[in-house]
């Protein structure tokens, strides 16, 4: 199999993929990007926190692109399991009959596309659970 | 000595739309100008400019202006807070009038819009020939679209829905019809860049841009100025009783941000900074939402004005859809909301809204709205919020002097 490589690095990748949290050691916030600090309380150190995968969707919207023959895309925000999660419902049709407030999805995986080295970088939305 | 109390003396907004023959500092001008003589004072009376042009935060638009329309040596604060910054012009002036620096100033806000596209930009990293982990979040490409979006008609989109999953009773087509309230209130306000009125099923078949979203329910970008001057009420008593009776009292001006809370970095919360300006305002002000007879509020995309009646407690929690399905921020209602016709209508032109807003209240509060005035207005109240997030509410009384 080619190298592989999250497209954000709290993706990781392997026999289960999932996401990983920076958490505040002190009040518990949970965030995604690299930290200085923590927005709630201040705190200066964190520890690694798993987010499960399985969620539900708590916000959507279907954004028309501008390109002419690009697809509709489907921003939502998922709350998995108290932590909220951005991303876009995928492996579905992009409209409001198959997209609705509080369905249940599960995080799934795919590529995105290939370096000159043969790289696959790899990204993460969320499917329909049933 | 500080002063507590503060008034507006003259306002005044450009026309809204667009302005191919004007720049920034042409459309800053005609409103700063138009302002001070709505006041019947001149620069040469003004202890302190705020001036804000968003797009052109570096190039300092308040000393481009005072290079048009007078260099009087006074301190400039050239402010930028996404699409709060005309309140943050505003608010910053009422700051240096209450600490007793100066006793009057002038605040300003520009923009320049027109065919500018949707806003917000993408997060993450620069395309390049090899993945490279790049930024906070350790991206190897541009996330716009991969990840969520950015972009302004989507954020607010989901604004709306997340209201809808929480409370219940949203659909495409109820807000499709809040804008259509809003579209049907342009066409009394002939400053506003489009005056057009749709229904909602009008608004429905329009192009989508971001589901519930169509291009009818987004904030029109176009070009336009707005200004304030603003005076100590020490002062204003020793101007003449024409002066003193069109001044509009300043009850309440309140800035704030975004509190930390679960999902905020996820998804703005727009939500708890308004409702922590709005209840700071009415406290400060010592009047109820009840009690006001008009609401300019942001409503940047009709996803937003939902919830925002929630935010301002024109309703009781979770009630936003009731309050609207009520009648109550229609033109005829308890509570008119965006009688102006909106931003939807209206228009944005970003650093000049926050001005905006407030003029058209002081419009409705001084008797000069014309067709589309309220009758007997008192009381009103001007929000704007600019994500990031930094949320104005200024609460304004009609002049009993």
């Amino acid at each position: 199999m080619a190298d592989q490589i999250p497209l954000v690095d709290y993706l990781v990748l392997g026999d289960s993929p999932h996401l990983v949290a920076n958490e505040c050691t002190n009040c518990g916030a949970r965030y995604f990007d690299r930290r200085n600090a923590c927005a709630s309380c201040s705190g200066l150190t964190f520890t690694k926190a798993d987010i499960v995968t399985d969620g539900e969707v708590r916000a959507f919207t279907i954004v028309t692109p501008w390109m002419p023959g690009t697809a509709p895309y489907v921003p939502a925000v998922i709350d998995c399991g108290g932590t909220s999660v951005r991303a876009n419902i995928v492996n579905t049709e992009p409209d409001d009959q198959h997209v609705t407030l509080g369905m249940k999805v599960r995080l799934t995986t795919f590529p995105i596309g290939t370096d000159t080295a043969g790289t696959e970088a790899v990204g993460y939305g969320f499917e329909p659970a049933n | 000595m500080a002063n507590d109390d503060i008034w507006i003396l003259g306002i005044n907004m450009t026309k809204f739309g667009k302005h191919p023959n004007e720049d920034v500092v042409d459309l800053a001008s005609e409103a700063a100008l138009a302002a001070l003589a709505d006041a019947g004072v001149t620069m040469a009376d003004m202890g302190v400019l705020a001036a804000g042009n968003l797009m052109g935060a570096a190039a300092g638009i308040g000393q481009q202006l005072q290079k048009q329309i007078g260099q009087t040596g006074i301190p400039v604060f050239n402010v930028a807070n996404a699409c709060a910054t005309g309140a943050t012009a505003i608010r910053t002036v009422i700051m240096a009038i209450k600490s007793g620096e100066c006793d009057m100033g002038l605040a300003v806000g520009v923009e320049k819009l027109s065919g500018a596209g949707m806003l917000g930009a993408g997060m993450g990293a620069a395309a390049s020939d090899e993945w490279t982990p790049s930024g906070r979040f350790g991206a190897v490409s541009g996330l716009e679209g991969k990840l969520g979006t950015d972009m302004m008609p989507g954020v607010f989109a989901q604004v709306g829905m997340e209201y809808g999953h929480k409370y219940g009773g949203t659909s495409f087509e109820l807000f499709a019809r809040i804008s259509a309230k809003n579209h049907s209130n342009s066409t009394l306000n002939p400053l506003a860049a489009i005056q057009k009125d749709m229904t909602f099923e009008q608004i429905m078949a329009e192009p989508m841009i971001a589901y519930p979203n169509t291009r009818a329910m987004c904030s029109a970008n176009s070009d336009g100025a707005a200004a304030a001057v603003l005076i100590s009420g020490e002062k204003l008593r020793t101007l003449s009783k024409e002066q003193q009776r069109r001044a509009v009292k300043v009850s309440a001006s309140v800035l704030t941000s975004d509190p930390y809370e679960e999902g905020c970095q996820i998804l703005p919360n727009v939500n708890t900074l308004t409702r922590n300006a709005a209840r700071q305002a009415y406290e400060l002000a010592g009047i109820g939402p009840e009690d006001l007879d008009l609401v300019e509020l942001h409503d940047c995309f009709a996803t937003a004005e939902l919830v925002h009646y929630d935010n301002l407690m024109l309703c009781p929690e979770g009630g936003a859809v009731d309050f609207f399905e009520s009648g109550a921020p229609f033109r005829t209602g308890s509570t008119p909301v965006n009688v102006s016709g909106g931003l939807e209508s209206k228009g944005h032109p970003i650093a000049a809204t926050g001005i905006a807003n407030i003029w058209e209240i002081c419009h409705h509060l001084r008797g000069e709205a014309g067709p589309r005035q309220i009758e007997g207005a008192k009381v009103g109240l001007a929000h704007v919020i600019g994500l990031g997030s930094a949320c104005g509410v200024h609460i304004l009384e009609k002049s009993g002097l």
